[in-house]
């Protein structure tokens, strides 16, 4: 039952030109940063250039272009590991205690705290904003952490939180019984059992901040912690039609986030599959 | 286990943690305060009291005032919520964010749903084909949007294409059309979200076993019986979970717009987001601008109980 006849080519043939075409735009993308800028202007967008070139690379990435791309990729590798951090080791701690605890008051907190994944940011951002700006925290890549770490917190703690619940209570108490304190129970036995929920936890709070654009342009427009998202913004703004620079920042972009995919693609289509199952 | 022996830097060796010979082990059942210490919580707690909960309450506080940010801000009771509908330009932002987010649920929801039929067993290229499908996803939406504008502009790659193939007539300056624009910003959220909801009809489409839906078809079930009847009702939590994602993400539509119409041609593309984003924090009107975003929580919020409440009862 259900082998693979001729019929079944001819569906393989249909979904894979199917999935060419949901696949195009980046041939768009690679063509167009490749090409000449006098190719840009006489041949067709949808045409390979003759002669490919990285000169919108070095364009962007040199001395005589905006050097603001690296600044960028420094302050989104700042904020993301920054935050990131932050996530897994107060989400991880916070799931554990309000996961175990089975009183009526944890499962009340957890379901006030698990709300905070549905309501969208934009209304506590205002006084967010208006107090951060009083405070001169504007800019700044420190309270841009903080304010990661609040926002995201909710999807931390209800990832690891699955995870906590699938670990037997005798882990800790033999831990206890061979005289080990709670913190270091959490810290020696929990923790380390907790690792593909941390990796989970990084991965999918990690693709928020670093592909975040709202709270960053709010926060971080026009100062020098702007991210790579914010930096981006404003620099196509600056130049119009110029898309072979623009798609060589596009491309710059995309980089870091497709590298970290391919080498851990079970692990990303795990973690929005599954992530969301419990 | 890693923890043999109590350390210098553990905390002195009090009694609580030495064994007690005397009692057995049923007796040293955990009660619910050995599992670490409740002040552990307090840390996140505090921090999603404070931006999800006391933010939020301010900020709706602040949409019954006129506030600009500066001085005092003076109760103006539902004059702001009055003003968003009377505004053609903001009525227009909420009915741009409901057709997106409709039209941007179905579509990609269907194609991903098709996509995960089609992916989901004996294809050769499957694992490949899922791998390359999900890639965009991980993207930033700003990036993909500008990918987009360059396909959707004057000198783009879909006037190109229809040149190419001798369809001249078609083509048109796609983001100053009213309508074009809108469809284009659809088509970027389709785009993006297609493997996000394959992925996880795939993962619904896994519970199915795979005995049900031969059984069926040795009973003569057709290919459409055998969905309606015997995948449907297996993947009823996937699509509850796929429906209520991307519409919350749709009703929250902004990158998309930022990055290929900034909201125009003359507001047509305009979305709760946006205005928000313009009122608030470029104009500094906060009052109204908290008004504005009360309304796409609202629409959020209600969107998604609707939805869950749906689905589950389908279920």
């Amino acid at each position: 039952m259900f082998r693979y006849t001729k019929l079944t080519l001819v569906r393989e043939i249909g979904v894979v030109l199917a999935a060419l075409v949901m696949l195009s735009p980046f041939y768009i993308l690679i063509a167009t940063a490749l090409k000449p800028r006098q190719a840009l202007l006489t041949t067709p967008a949808i045409s390979w250039p003759e002669t490919p070139t990285f000169d919108a690379f070095r364009e962007v990435m040199g001395e005589a272009g905006s050097s603001g791309v690296w600044q960028g990729l420094m302050n989104s590798l700042i904020i993301t590991v920054g935050a990131v951090a932050g996530l897994v080791a107060i989400g991880s701690i916070t799931a554990y205690v309000l996961a175990r605890k089975l009183s009526k008051v944890s499962n009340v907190v957890y379901a006030l705290v698990i709300a905070g994944i549905v309501v969208p940011p934009q209304l506590g951002l205002i006084p967010i904003y208006t107090s951060a700006r009083s405070l001169g925290l504007i800019g700044s890549q420190w309270g841009m952490i903080v304010l990661y770490i609040g926002m995201i917190m909710p999807l931390s703690i209800f990832l690891y939180a699955g995870f906590v619940r699938a670990i037997p209570r005798e882990y800790e108490e033999a831990a206890t019984i061979d005289g080990a304190s709670k913190f270091k129970v959490f810290t020696r036995v929990i923790f380390p059992l907790l690792a593909p929920a941390t990796g989970t936890v990084a991965i999918m709070t990690g693709l928020v901040i670093w592909n975040d654009f709202f709270n960053a342009l709010i926060f971080l427009q026009g100062t020098d912690a702007a991210t790579l998202p914010v930096f981006m913004y404003g620099f196509v703004g600056s130049l119009t039609s110029r898309w072979d620079l623009i798609f060589a920042v596009v491309i710059i972009s995309m980089i870091p986030i497709l590298t970290f995919y391919l080498f851990a693609q079970k692990k990303f289509i795990q973690g929005f599959a599954g992530g969301i199952k419990s | 286990m890693t923890i043999k022996k109590p350390t210098a830097e553990s905390a002195p060796p009090a009694a609580p943690h030495q064994p007690r010979p005397a009692e057995s082990r049923a007796q040293r059942r955990f009660h619910a305060g050995d599992y670490g210490s409740w002040w552990w919580a307090l840390p996140a707690l505090a921090m999603v009291f404070c931006i999800h909960y006391l933010a939020t309450a301010f900020g709706g506080y602040y949409s019954f005032t006129d506030w600009n940010g500066l001085g005092p801000a003076t109760w103006v009771g539902i004059d702001n919520f009055v003003a968003i509908f009377n505004d053609p330009q903001m009525a227009g932002a909420v009915r741009n964010t409901l057709v997106i987010a409709i039209v941007f649920v179905v579509v990609a929801n269907v194609i991903g749903l098709l996509f995960a039929l089609a992916l989901n067993r004996t294809l050769k290229s499957r694992y490949l084909l899922r791998v390359l499908l999900f890639a965009p996803v991980v993207l930033s939406s700003l990036a993909v949007s500008y990918v987009f504008r360059f396909i959707f502009a004057q000198e783009g790659a879909l006037n190109a294409l229809l040149e190419a193939v001798g369809l001249e007539s078609w083509q048109r300056t796609w983001l100053a059309d009213p309508t074009w624009a809108i469809v284009a910003i659809m088509t970027v959220l389709i785009w993006q979200n297609v493997g996000l909801t394959m992925v996880i009809y795939l993962a619904g489409l896994a519970t199915v076993p795979q005995e049900q839906e031969e059984a069926a078809a040795v009973d003569g079930a057709s290919m459409w019986q055998r969905f309606r009847h015997v995948v449907m009702p297996g993947i009823q939590p996937a699509v509850a979970i796929a429906t209520t994602l991307t519409l919350v993400n749709g009703l929250r539509v902004f990158d998309q717009v930022m990055a290929m119409t900034g909201g125009g041609p003359f507001g047509a593309t305009d979305t709760l987001a946006t205005v928000v984003y313009r009122e608030t924090f470029a104009f500094g009107r906060f009052g109204y601008g908290a008004a504005l975003s009360l309304t796409l929580t609202f629409f959020v919020v209600v969107a998604a109980g609707f939805q869950l409440y749906i689905t589950r009862r389908k279920h």
